[in-house]
């Protein structure tokens, strides 16, 4: 296996990685913070793979199809966390569970009444739909999956100024360590968790809307992102925005490489590393040992 | 085993008491005791990826029924359906919930995990199963039985005279790609056998994890070999991802991709110019040139709103088979043998896919047709190989 081809297996890694993020990182500040284990995360996935599709074929437009996205997902975000989720933030995990599991296949219906059961493809911006030439042997590169990384990696970059230089991100850390400490010295909860429930999901529906031209459109993709997404929560460690970036980029190399290196174990590699890290770190890979 | 037994003792008491009935009453009151609705159990999924794939396969099940007046042998026909999810550890327990309700006849599943598990408990008992979709090959195969019966296709059937067509076209060398499950590896043997018997070689196979839809980081390993083709077993979306993924890392450019139909059925909307020119081999093609066909796709698409497909052929072919069986024991499925003789007995003469009968092994010896994607249509280009039967392995019916 040459260098090269390394390197092309890493940079498949990296960027199904930073997709994963997207996802991840909006779930785990949400039971971080909210404290609600939300089976419902992968719907906005889904949601921003559909509506990307149907506004992308309805309009023409690719990027006024993600604007449509991100008003369309933030909207409903907001109006499920005031009408089902602020109601049981106070409940038991088992509540969490059978009420967001419960929202899931109902905004499956949903999907499934608003458009259709079938499988559609999504072509890239016409902008963007070139191939970067890698020379003899090697595949070329999508100019799209180049674009969808870098944006990921400027979302990365922008959250964790939000959340490191903000007053927003330290009422979110502090709510994390010690809630009723915070609530204590005047943080507004309410606000602030309709604040990041919106984020959390506004951020799923961009990635799906991201990868909507790479994996394409079809009934059951809110199962698969939801199922990483907390292999990543789980990783990353609970609420631990950083925890998540790292996570994912991990467990998107593991992948990667497990299939390359090792196609029969390639299904088990991300568990692996899960594995690994509850047994070397339970609190996830950046907690430091308590 | 002990929930079969509530099961066993109510039939045990149904038989008894309809051959009192018999002994007792005179002629016609016999007549009408068989009239009530015959209950027939339909295991499809309604929910989840396979959706689409279920509700055709009902729509052309109940289009053929009603074609019949929703009567099969003089009986009203009652449908019992349950969503199979899909979920291959849910199908046992309701195969037996299905015999409690009465279900004379049972209707499928899509997915051969689902298949293998109705399999299990209903094999060999009186209770027909016929399968509308799953091409497992087992079914038909170690686990074939005299009741259970298969109306699509086995993963060999579409797969072995495409390495006809591979090698036709040029290829010697060739790799495959598919998902490391039952079907996959079934579809790419019987594409190897007939790829070497053509004196084709394939020199790699790739197994991807079941069901990853990523695929680009194969796409280096397929750059660097020196085959000149690639086959590949995907559907939908996977499907979809698969062409688009190999497009892009402009791999289509040198090496040509063949694979059986499922690749190219229910994908192409979105995938306009990259899926041209794509050729795959399968039991049916929407524009084949029969009457047969046009007929039913004009009845379908008048019924329902939408165009048929390869996955409503097969459940209108199911419908058609049970009004055929049924009329010939007039509607009593009480004796298993005679049904099954019954059923064995179809000649699809004129199914939209073409003329198919039952193989030894009670799955379809059918056409197999070559398509070719034109204008975002997979258009028929002729008989891939003729009446090609399953070999059945391991089945010792």
């Amino acid at each position: 296996m040459s260098l090269s081809l390394i390197l092309l297996q890493l940079v498949n890694g990296v960027h199904y990685g930073l997709l994963l993020f997207l996802v991840a990182g909006g779930l785990s500040l949400i039971f971080g913070l909210l404290g609600v284990i939300n089976l419902a995360h992968g719907s906005f996935y889904m949601f921003g793979a559909w509506i990307v599709w149907w506004a992308t074929t309805t309009t023409g437009n690719y990027w006024f199809a993600l604007a449509a996205v991100v008003i369309f997902v933030a909207a409903g975000a907001w109006v499920l966390e005031r009408a089902v989720y602020r109601r049981v933030y106070e409940s038991s995990p088992l509540v969490h569970v059978l009420l967001t599991y419960g929202l899931a296949l109902l905004l499956d219906e949903l999907r499934s009444a608003l458009w259709d059961d079938e499988v559609h493809s999504l072509a890239a911006p016409e902008s963007l739909r070139g191939f970067i030439d890698l020379g003899e042997g090697l595949p070329s590169y999508p100019l799209w999956r180049v674009f969808v990384s870098l944006l990921c990696l400027c979302l990365a970059l922008g959250l964790w100024w939000l959340s490191a230089r903000t007053r927003l991100g330290a009422a979110v850390r502090a709510g994390v360590e010690r809630r009723e400490m915070a609530e204590g010295l005047g943080l507004n909860t309410p606000r602030l968790f309709s604040c990041i429930f919106i984020l959390g999901a506004v951020l799923a529906a961009v990635s799906g809307a991201l990868a909507a031209p790479i994996s394409s459109v079809y009934p059951g993709l809110d199962s698969q992102a939801l199922i990483l997404s907390f292999v990543v929560v789980v990783v990353g460690g609970v609420g631990s925005l950083s925890g998540a970036f790292v996570a994912a980029l991990l467990l998107g190399v593991a992948d990667t490489f497990g299939r390359t290196f090792l196609p029969e174990a390639a299904s088990v590699a991300v568990y692996v590393v899960m594995f690994a890290v509850l047994v070397w770190r339970p609190e996830g890979v950046l907690a430091s040992r308590r | 085993m002990s929930q079969n037994l509530p099961v066993t003792k109510r039939r045990l008491l149904t038989t008894a008491a309809a051959a009192v009935t018999a002994v007792a009453l005179p002629a016609p009151f016999i007549r009408r005791a068989s009239a009530a609705p015959m209950r027939i159990g339909v295991y499809l999924p309604y929910s989840g990826v396979f959706t689409s794939l279920g509700t055709k396969i009902t729509n052309a099940l109940e289009l053929a029924l009603a074609e019949n007046n929703n009567k099969l042998g003089g009986r009203e026909v009652e449908l019992l359906k349950i969503d199979s999810e899909a979920d291959p550890s849910k199908a046992p327990e309701r195969m037996v919930r299905f015999i409690g309700q009465g279900a004379e006849i049972i209707i499928g599943p899509v997915h051969s995990g689902v298949a293998l598990g109705m399999i299990r408990v209903l094999q060999n008992q009186n209770t027909t199963l016929i399968i509308p979709n799953a091409g497992a090959g087992a079914a038909t195969g170690e686990l074939c039985a005299p009741n259970i019966f298969r109306t699509s296709f086995t993963n060999w059937q579409p797969a072995w005279p495409m390495g006809k067509i591979m090698h036709e076209r040029g290829a010697r060398r060739a790799m495959s790609i598919s998902w490391n499950y039952a079907a996959g590896q079934e579809s790419v043997a019987g594409l190897r056998q007939g790829f070497e018997e053509n004196g084709g070689e394939i020199v790699d196979e790739i197994l991807a994890p079941f069901p990853t839809v990523e695929f680009q980081s194969y796409m280096p390993e397929i750059a660097a070999s020196d085959v000149d083709a690639v086959y590949t077993f995907f559907s939908g979306a996977s499907a979809v991802q698969f062409i688009r993924q190999y497009h892009e890392a402009g791999l289509d450019r040198n090496i040509p991709l063949y694979a059986v139909g499922f690749l190219t059925e229910g994908t192409l909307d979105g995938l306009e110019e990259i899926a041209e020119g794509l050729e795959t081999t399968m039991h049916y093609a929407d524009d084949l040139p029969l009457e047969a066909n046009r007929r039913f796709r004009a009845a379908y698409q008048d019924r329902f709103g939408v165009a048929a497909d390869v996955y409503a052929v097969q459940g209108y072919d199911t419908g058609r088979l049970l009004v055929h069986a049924l009329a010939q024991v007039d509607g009593d499925t009480g004796d298993a043998a005679k049904l099954q003789a019954a059923l064995r007995s179809f000649e699809a003469a004129d199914s939209p896919r073409g003329a198919w009968r039952f193989s030894r092994a009670q799955n379809p010896i059918q056409d197999i047709y070559l398509r070719r994607v034109s204008d975002g249509i997979n258009r028929y280009q002729g008989v891939a190989a003729a009446q090609v039967e399953d070999p059945g392995t391991g089945c010792a019916l």
